[in-house]
């Protein structure tokens, strides 16, 4: 402070004039400091954020790959079609949300305006289909089948359509060849959401906010090799998003194509044959419920018993796929979730669940074997089966004397099966288990495979259940309050069941055993895992994954990723239990056996037919039928819930498959011309120098007429219960 | 010997020619503070630079010239060079003499923007269209009437000797007559330039000496009438979202929060040394509304890095360090007054200004001095250099 006397200034205004210039300096101070924390401390951060702000991406979508059946053929492509957008961010931006623009647009493409709006609404939890639940900042596709009149009309007259585009686009195309839909093994692609990009952001394959995304079936498993990766062009652009320079371009790459094992003819006559199945059935009176069958729902999967690839697999009820091509509507996404309709989104091969009935004998009677039983001893195969005055009998109440565990596949005899399960179980200790239980036949069960994903390039497999000891305890553990709550002791048949469920329903009883030795009671098994199971007899005991995917092809053909069969083990029992296994089930089709009458003419001597029915009940509903059939190279295993027995309604349609894939006819007579499949296919399709894969002809499969089906002479009637 | 003070030292001098005048010892170009008047050239050259990058794309702006801003900078320093050599000329003292005639000038000025006259610009009507594209902020010219005609009131007395301080009437007096345009620029509404003036009020008030239960009483009403305008709603809704947007920056980033958001992140992004002229993406692509003018910060920021925008903060400190070196050596209180209220305005307004782009103060409409772009303030900045100088050459020399 300087101080000058001789103004006569007083000290006041000094000291105020140095309080002044404090203040103003830390002023300045103050912004320096702040200055120095935005641009040093925190330049990077608000550098990246400049750059992101001024960088425009422009996404051009990879083409997705194709896939293709074993031969060739594809299941799911692309075509080129006129794809009306709207840019959701400019409509925003306009005064009325873009009403009239919308509106406008609707009368063009004669939409009403509500549904224009609801295309272009986005998804939350209160909207309702159909809605955009992609990212806001892509157009979102109004129709994309635009006409080339309408097209041109929104091009002519861009000043009147803001944001609006009509662009020919390649939009995903499931063609059906040959009636083989194929619909849930395929799956179906939507929208990625924000949340699938924030996860994906740093993997190596990250979303764009363009992208469609496989949500079931192949498409999403093999979504990655699929999807490709888009061609992103970066563009320098100004606040209102005029273009100002080009920074980088990414080039696109398309997306590989994917060849199945499936193959396009066998699965359209596996999806015919199994709804023809249901249709018939559904004619036929139920002796039990004395109602017609309800056949609500089916599956068929074909299998190559060698490897494990899948040849057809069919669900019922299905859809079309392409429903879900440019966003489901409303309606039609009501259809496919809705109980009415039975869930047709499910594939009833890897998730459909049933008790599996005599089909699981083949893992009991390699049980008994394990616990020490010979496969070839006598074992009684009375009427009924006796337990604390309870009788079990045999579904026909028919007793075969002392047969061998071969014989009891062939008759399909529950009594020697009830016999063995109730012996293992007490000799593991009954209701007081030893410490060291063998439990071989619930062990038996999971290492055939069951209660457990057989690890198919699927979405979404079930795992079943083997209801053992452990299982017991956390089900009861789970349920037995409200057990407790509903149980009434002398009460209706629910109320008494509860009540029992609720004093000792964590133990494991000597029924409980005797109708697992039968595939019935807690047990639920889907028909994957049964193929994988009886293809493993089959090839000699090789528990294989199953696979569709076949072999991954770059788009320019030049490289070549085969998917090989994987195994996850081995079946639990000797060499000879699966020679002797394969021989009872040889027997099933032959004079006797349960399946006979459905495989009169078979030539059993060239193609070894092997096969199990069962008819699995379940409480409350008709029952379920199952045939799990193989040859040396294919396991067809097929099953309809509510659909009555095994041999019964699913044998025709097996039978069916069987002829068309050897070219047989119903006396046995093969035509390998005829023949779809005789051998399973090894061969990739052929690959073109440029990358393409020229696809086949292929025809749809014609059934065959009543006269063909004309049963040859030696075939008896059919027994009263084909279990 | 306040007396001896009317005369300036050179009547008693010898005749001599025009050039030796100029380059004597004692002539106005050697008594002349050339800190304050390099530095305040430097950032009017600055902001010429600024101005034309931030305007030479917007089409829309500049009416397809991308060096109309720049000419129009330039040609704003060059009449605000003149009106500070006029000031020199004329020098404070007589300005003293003029002060009711510019005090009743600044009223009917600023009255007529009220009138059809007035033209509204950014929410704030307080301008006057002229025509031929010029236009007037009145507001700009009241801070320096406001402060001439305070410092006249409470220095008059002081400097004749007969009091110590200003009494208790003469501040009340100087008050009312700050008072009547800052009423009627707060109907405008130009909040920005009330708040400004309200500093120079208190900055002058201190500087005069005026008793501490003035000063005091002057910051509690300061205080108390902004909660009375924010209470009663007399604000506008533009204003009440430019406080909740600085309250919250992310508060709607693409509407109320944006300048300030884009602001930050133009700042931000320069780093050290910034991305170079014309090269800062933020700024070539238009993202900060009103660059040229009230964020004109910001292309500094972005362009010239830490380097740049610290030259500025430097420069606006070599003038407010000299302004407050020359209050303290003046030897008459009106001197020191006028050089006080010059002080509070230029360190409030650019602290308003550059606070509101680096997001630590609120945003209001208000013009960095010589770097932004506009006549008015340029001009007035000018004028009050030149206010300064004046008061340093007619300095008795402390040698």
């Amino acid at each position: 402070m300087t101080n000058v006397p001789e103004t006569g200034r007083t000290s006041r205004v000094q000291i105020r004039l140095v309080i002044m210039q404090v203040l103003v300096f830390s002023m300045l101070i103050t912004l320096g400091g702040r200055l120095w924390f935005l641009q040093i401390r925190n330049g990077a951060e608000y550098y990246h954020e400049a750059k992101s702000n001024h960088v425009q991406r422009v996404v051009q979508p990879a083409v997705r790959g194709s896939i293709l059946d074993a031969r060739g053929v594809p299941l799911a492509d692309n075509e080129t079609r006129l794809v009306v957008s709207a840019s959701r961010t400019a409509l925003m931006k306009m005064k009325d949300k873009g009403k009239g623009v919308m509106t406008r647009l609707a009368g063009v493409l004669d939409m009403t305006p509500k549904e224009v709006m609801d295309k272009v609404r986005l998804c939350d939890s209160q909207t309702p289909k159909p809605c955009w639940n992609g990212s806001p900042y892509q157009p979102i596709p109004v129709t994309l089948e635009a006409t080339t009149q309408q097209a041109l009309q929104l091009r002519e007259r861009p000043e009147e359509y803001p944001g609006i585009t009509a662009e020919p686009t390649a939009v995903r195309r499931y063609p059906a060849p040959g009636g083989a839909r194929t619909a849930q093994v395929l799956g179906y692609l939507s929208p990625v959401t924000d949340d699938e990009i924030q996860k994906a952001k740093d993997t190596d394959s990250p979303h764009l906010r363009s992208d469609q995304v496989g949500r079931s079936g192949i498409e999403r498993t093999y979504d990655r090799q699929l999807r490709g990766k888009a061609q992103v062009t970066s563009y320098e652009v100004d606040n209102l998003g005029r273009v100002m320079g080009q920074t980088k371009s990414d080039p696109g790459v398309a997306g590989s194509t994917l060849v199945t094992s499936i193959d396009a003819r066998v699965q359209a006559v596996a999806e015919f044959e199994l709804q023809q199945a249901m249709k018939v059935v559904r004619n036929e009176t139920d002796n039990i419920t004395g109602r017609k069958y309800e056949a609500d729902s089916g599956a068929v999967v074909v299998m190559e018993a060698r490897t494990g690839r899948i040849v057809a697999m069919a669900s019922q009820p299905d859809y079309d796929p392409n429903t879900w091509v440019g966003g489901i509507s409303g309606a039609d996404y009501a259809k496919l979730t809705s109980k009415s309709s039975n869930y047709p989104l499910l594939n009833r091969g890897i998730q459909g669940m049933a008790p599996a009935g005599s089909i699981f004998k083949v893992v009991s009677a390699s049980a008994a074997v394990r616990a020490g039983y010979k496969f070839n001893d006598k074992y009684n195969c009375s009427s009924s089966y006796s337990l604390g005055g309870r009788s079990f009998a045999n579904f026909e109440s028919k007793g075969h004397g002392p047969i061998t565990l071969g014989e009891a596949l062939k008759f399909s005899c529950n009594t020697v099966f009830y016999a063995l399960g109730h012996k293992e179980w007490q000799r593991d200790g009954g209701l007081s288990p030893k410490k060291d239980a063998h439990d071989w036949f619930y062990r038996t069960a999971r290492e055939f495979g069951l209660g457990s994903e057989t690890g198919i390039d699927l979405p979404n497999e079930v795992k079943g259940r083997i209801p053992d000891r452990q299982w017991k305890q956390s089900f009861w553990a789970a349920n037995k309050n409200s057990w407790c709550k509903q149980g009434k002791r002398g009460g209706t048949y629910v109320e008494q069941i509860a009540y029992e469920s609720c004093l000792e329903g964590n133990q494991l009883k000597a029924y409980d055993s005797i109708n697992f030795a039968i595939g019935q009671g807690d047990v639920l098994v889907t028909p994957i895992q049964m193929a994988t199971a009886y293809s493993a007899i089959s090839n000699g005991g090789t528990l294989y994954n199953p696979t569709v995917g076949k072999a991954v092809i770059s788009p320019d053909g030049k490289h070549v990723e085969m998917v090989a069969p994987q195994s996850h083990g081995r079946l639990p029992i000797s060499a000879q239990t699966i020679a002797d296994l394969d021989k009872g089930l040889r027997t099933v089709v032959e004079p006797g056996g349960t399946a006979a009458w459905r495989f009169g003419g078979w030539p059993q001597d060239k193609i070894p037919m092997h096969a199990k029915t069962g008819t699995a009940q379940v409480y409350g509903k008709q029952t379920t039928s199952w045939l799990a059939t193989y040859t040396k190279d294919f396991t067809i295993v097929m099953t309809i819930s509510q659909g009555g027995t095994g041999s019964g309604a699913s044998g025709p349609a097996v039978r069916n498959l069987y002829n068309a894939i050897y070219g047989l006819t119903m006396d046995g007579k093969q035509d390998l011309k005829r023949a779809l499949l005789p051998a399973p296919e090894t061969k990739l399709p052929r690959i073109n120098p440029d990358g393409s894969i020229d696809s086949p002809e292929i025809r749809p499969y014609v059934p065959p007429s009543p006269e063909e089906l004309e049963p040859p002479a030696l075939a008896g009637p059919p027994p009263t219960r084909h279990d | 010997m306040p007396t001896a003070n009317k005369f300036s030292v050179s009547r008693y001098a010898p005749e001599r020619g025009p050039m030796a005048r100029l380059t004597a010892r004692d002539s106005v170009l050697r008594r002349l503070d050339w800190p304050i008047l390099l530095s305040s050239l430097a950032l009017s050259f600055l902001g010429a630079l600024l101005v034309w990058s931030a305007t030479r794309n917007r089409t829309t702006l500049n009416q397809g010239d991308p060096y109309y801003f720049l000419a129009r900078h330039a040609l704003n320093t060059g009449i605000g060079l003149v009106l500070m050599i006029g000031t020199i000329w004329l020098g404070h003292r007589t300005l003293r003499g003029a002060v009711p005639v510019l005090y009743g000038l600044s009223l009917v000025l600023i009255l007529a923007v009220l009138t059809p006259l007035g033209a509204t610009i950014n929410g704030a009507h307080a301008w006057i269209v002229i025509g031929g594209g010029f236009s007037l902020q009145p507001s700009e010219f009241v801070k320096i009437t406001i402060i001439l005609v305070m410092a006249m009131l409470l220095a008059t007395r002081v400097d004749a000797g007969d009091l110590a301080h200003p009494d208790h009437r003469t501040v009340v007096k100087s008050l009312c007559l700050a008072a009547a345009p800052m009423g009627i620029v707060m109907l405008m509404p130009d909040l920005g330039s009330v708040m400004v003036m309200v500093v120079i009020v208190l900055g002058v008030l201190l500087a005069s000496g005026a008793s501490n239960r003035w000063v005091i009483g002057l910051l509690a009403s300061g205080v108390g009438g902004a909660v009375l305008i924010w209470q009663l709603g007399v604000l506008d809704e533009y204003q009440i979202n430019r406080f909740a947007a600085f309250a919250n920056p992310e508060l709607d980033p693409a509407g109320v929060g944006y300048n300030t958001n884009q602001a930050r992140i133009a700042i931000g992004s320069g780093g050290l040394t910034g991305s170079g002229l014309f090269k800062g993406s933020q700024t070539t692509g238009q993202f900060v509304p009103e660059q040229q003018t009230d964020f004109v910060f910001t292309v500094a920021g972005e362009e010239l890095g830490f380097v740049g925008a610290g030259l500025i903060l430097v420069l606006l400190g070599v003038i407010l360090w000299r302004a407050c070196v020359i209050a303290r050596e003046t030897t008459e209180l009106y001197g020191t007054i006028v050089c006080a209220g010059i002080i509070a305005w230029f360190a409030f307004q650019s602290f308003e200004n550059i606070g509101m782009t680096l997001g630590i103060m609120p945003v209001a409409g208000l013009p960095l001095p010589f770097v932004s772009y506009g006549g008015s303030s340029m001009f007035a900045v000018w004028i009050a250099v030149g206010l300064l100088q004046s008061i340093k050459v007619q300095r008795p020399l402390s040698a």
